[in-house]
């Protein structure tokens, strides 16, 4: 009974979802065309804090792209059965999350009408640069391996084109990392611990996205995960979540001891009030312990539980990337070792940021993209994961 | 005929606002090689680096002239809120172990290895022959990455709408700018707009010129007294050296 009054109603909740989703974009683009008009006054980005809010979703979104991938690599490349029937999905995922990170970050320029001149004048020597073709690159790759996997002529070729995604990936999420590594004289941003800091993020926000996804679409279904297969992805997920625990502190310790960056660590983990609090509270405990005990503890791990353990992983993105990227640029530059300084520009200040209605707006923006995308996809064509209870038995 | 006539006359005006430049300046002190003038059109001259040299000691904590004579010379408004353009401003220093108070200009140090322009994706941030980083107004795009990759906090994004057109350098909501070296100036045979300011309040506290040519006077000033880079340890090997730090 319950059953036929869904689908007679699913359809109304798809629109519902869907307007929800293009609410959330509109409001997005109204707010890159106030900040084109006004300029980024009406943002709380300043001289000091030069990338805010917007930057923290773009980075995420595009990091979590390439990380969602993970689960249709390990598929495709390594044969793996319960793997492969997530392949698609995944695939979807990341077109999406990478869409709605690049609009993000395009709207977010001081100049978006003229992103074209970044095409047509490349600089070859700037991460950036590079960025913007491996990006592309990732929407050729992504697109062609999803034709390999839902074209059944295509079978054969399904194979090599997980593997050029496979490496595509590694190397955009490492160009990712770059892009702050090359920073040499931020505090924050000059380690070679990045590139793999931000790979093993990928696959931790990636997978959480990707199990938050499947159980919305199990559930909207009215089906059930298999428990081997439910148990398999989420012992992954806390092994990622673990492995970002230990390059993060890793990544602190040699700022510590290797670069001498005391001051800078002393701001971040003990005094630099809100970004503490966020790393410690967001970050550390909501973001990764509290996940790890709902993913292990005995008695914990179901379904729901996992659920819950992938939404925390995603709050302690945010707040990992918000203390990365914003508090990083408010702990001043150091022009003069071995001075104090003042001036009429904030040098030797901390300086303040507080995002503004327009930046949460745009960013949102981004995952309404991403949403929408995704809705629209797993509507209209099949994306939802097969599980073949055979294979299933082989296979493991 | 004319035109060469034009060139003639033009040459000898700018030399001509040169010499006056130079005469204004407190005797004795060449700020200043007068090489030449720069015709429009012609390439910057590779055999030639502009740069400074910042005697700290001779620099007054409190004045500003030469962040007045920028904020004029470049149309900026002078003020000082996070979101306002800062070309030049002063560091206010006290050593950590002695006490000992300093006071200096700082602006950008037009890097022989600028990571501006490296990470700069459309090549808007560009070094000319002659050793000056500039932004190409029409090409930034306005992505802040030179921002971020500045180790001297340099740049200046363009928050808001521009309506004082005054300066001499175009500038633009949603690009990034900063210190020219006062090209137009230098293109002209002219000192830029601080050093004279610093000069004319008496001060002499930065001498500017060219750094290859031997003969120049920062050059042999560099050669006879102890000068430092800011944070030399990341190789950039700025234009602007500092005395008495
Ligand atoms: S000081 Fe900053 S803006 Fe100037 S050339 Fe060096 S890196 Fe570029
Ligand atoms: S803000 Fe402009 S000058 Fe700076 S890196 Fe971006 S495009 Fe280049």
């Amino acid at each position: 009974m319950h059953h036929r009054t869904f689908a007679q109603i699913e359809i109304r909740y798809f629109y519902l979802l869907l307007a929800f989703g293009l609410a959330v974009v509109l409001a997005g683009l109204v707010a890159a065309q106030q900040m084109e008009a006004h300029g980024h006054i009406i943002s709380g980005m300043n001289n000091q804090v030069v990338w805010g809010l917007p930057h923290v979703f773009a980075i995420f979104m595009i990091v979590s792209a390439s990380g969602v991938l993970n689960v249709a690599s390990v598929g495709s490349v390594f044969g793996r059965h319960v793997y492969k029937a997530r392949a698609p999905l995944a695939g979807l995922l990341s077109l999406a999350l990478l869409a709605g990170g690049l609009m993000v970050l395009m709207l977010d320029l001081g100049r978006p009408d003229r992103v074209i001149v970044a095409i047509t004048n490349y600089n070859p020597t700037s991460v950036f640069a590079w960025n913007v073709l491996l990006y592309s690159g990732l929407f050729a790759t992504v697109g062609l391996y999803l034709w390999t996997l839902m074209d059944r002529t295509m079978g054969g070729w399904s194979k090599p084109a997980g593997l050029l995604v496979f490496v595509w990936r590694i190397i955009l999420t490492t160009g990712t990392g770059l892009i702050f590594a090359f920073l040499v004289a931020r505090q924050a941003y000059a380690s070679a611990l990045l590139p793999p800091l931000f790979i093993i993020m990928s696959f931790t926000w990636g997978l959480a996205i990707f199990l938050i996804v499947q159980f919305a679409m199990f559930s909207w279904n009215e089906l059930q995960l298999n428990p081997a297969i439910q148990k398999r992805l989420k012992n992954l997920l806390g092994l990622f979540v673990v492995s970002v625990l230990y390059l993060v502190a890793t990544y602190h310790l040699t700022n510590l001891y290797f670069s001498r960056q005391v001051a800078f660590e002393r701001f971040i983990l003990t005094q630099g009030g809100f970004y503490t609090g966020l790393f410690w509270g967001g970050y550390v405990v909501l973001g990764s312990i509290v996940p790890l005990l709902l993913i292990f503890m005995p008695g914990l791990g179901q379904a729901r539980c996992v659920l819950l353990a992938s939404l925390l992983v995603l709050l302690g993105a945010f707040s990992l990337l918000y203390v990365f990227i914003i508090g990083g640029q408010a702990f001043p530059l150091l022009i003069v070792p071995g001075y104090t300084v003042h001036s009429s520009f904030g040098d030797g200040q901390l300086a303040s940021y507080a995002p503004t209605v327009f930046e949460w707006a745009l960013g949102a923006g981004g995952l309404g993209v991403a949403f929408v995308i995704v809705t629209v996809g797993v509507r209209i064509l099949n994306f939802l994961p097969h599980d073949d209870p055979r294979q299933l038995m082989e296979g493991n | 005929m004319s035109c060469n006539h034009d060139q003639q006359r033009r040459q000898f005006l700018s030399r001509g606002a040169a010499l006056t430049a130079a005469v204004s300046i407190a005797p004795g002190l060449m700020l200043y090689d007068f090489a030449r003038a720069r015709p429009p059109g012609e390439a910057a001259n590779p055999a030639v680096r502009w740069g400074m040299l910042i005697d700290t000691t001779q620099c007054e904590s409190g004045c500003d002239a030469c962040v007045s004579a920028c904020n004029k010379e470049n149309g900026l408004s002078g003020r000082t809120l996070p979101t306002d353009s800062q070309w030049i401003r002063k560091l206010e220093l006290q050593q950590e172990d002695t006490g000992r108070k300093i006071s200096m200009p700082m602006m950008c140090q037009h890097c022989a290895e600028p990571p501006c322009v490296d990470v700069c994706p459309t090549g808007a941030s560009f070094k000319r022959a002659d050793g000056i980083v500039l932004v190409d107004k029409h090409r930034c795009i306005g992505c802040r990455y030179c921002m971020m990759a500045c180790p001297y906090k340099a740049r200046s994004f363009v928050h808001e709408p521009v309506t004082d057109h005054s300066g001499a350098t175009p500038r633009g909501q949603g690009t990034v700018e900063s210190c020219t070296l006062c090209v137009h100036r230098v293109d002209q045979g002219v000192a830029p707009a601080c050093v004279e300011a610093c000069a004319r309040e008496g001060h002499q506290a930065i001498l500017f010129g060219n750094l290859n040519d031997p003969k120049s006077a920062i050059a042999q000033r560099i050669r006879s007294v102890a000068s430092v880079k800011l944070r030399a340890d990341l190789n950039l090997d700025p234009g602007i050296s500092f005395v008495g730090i």
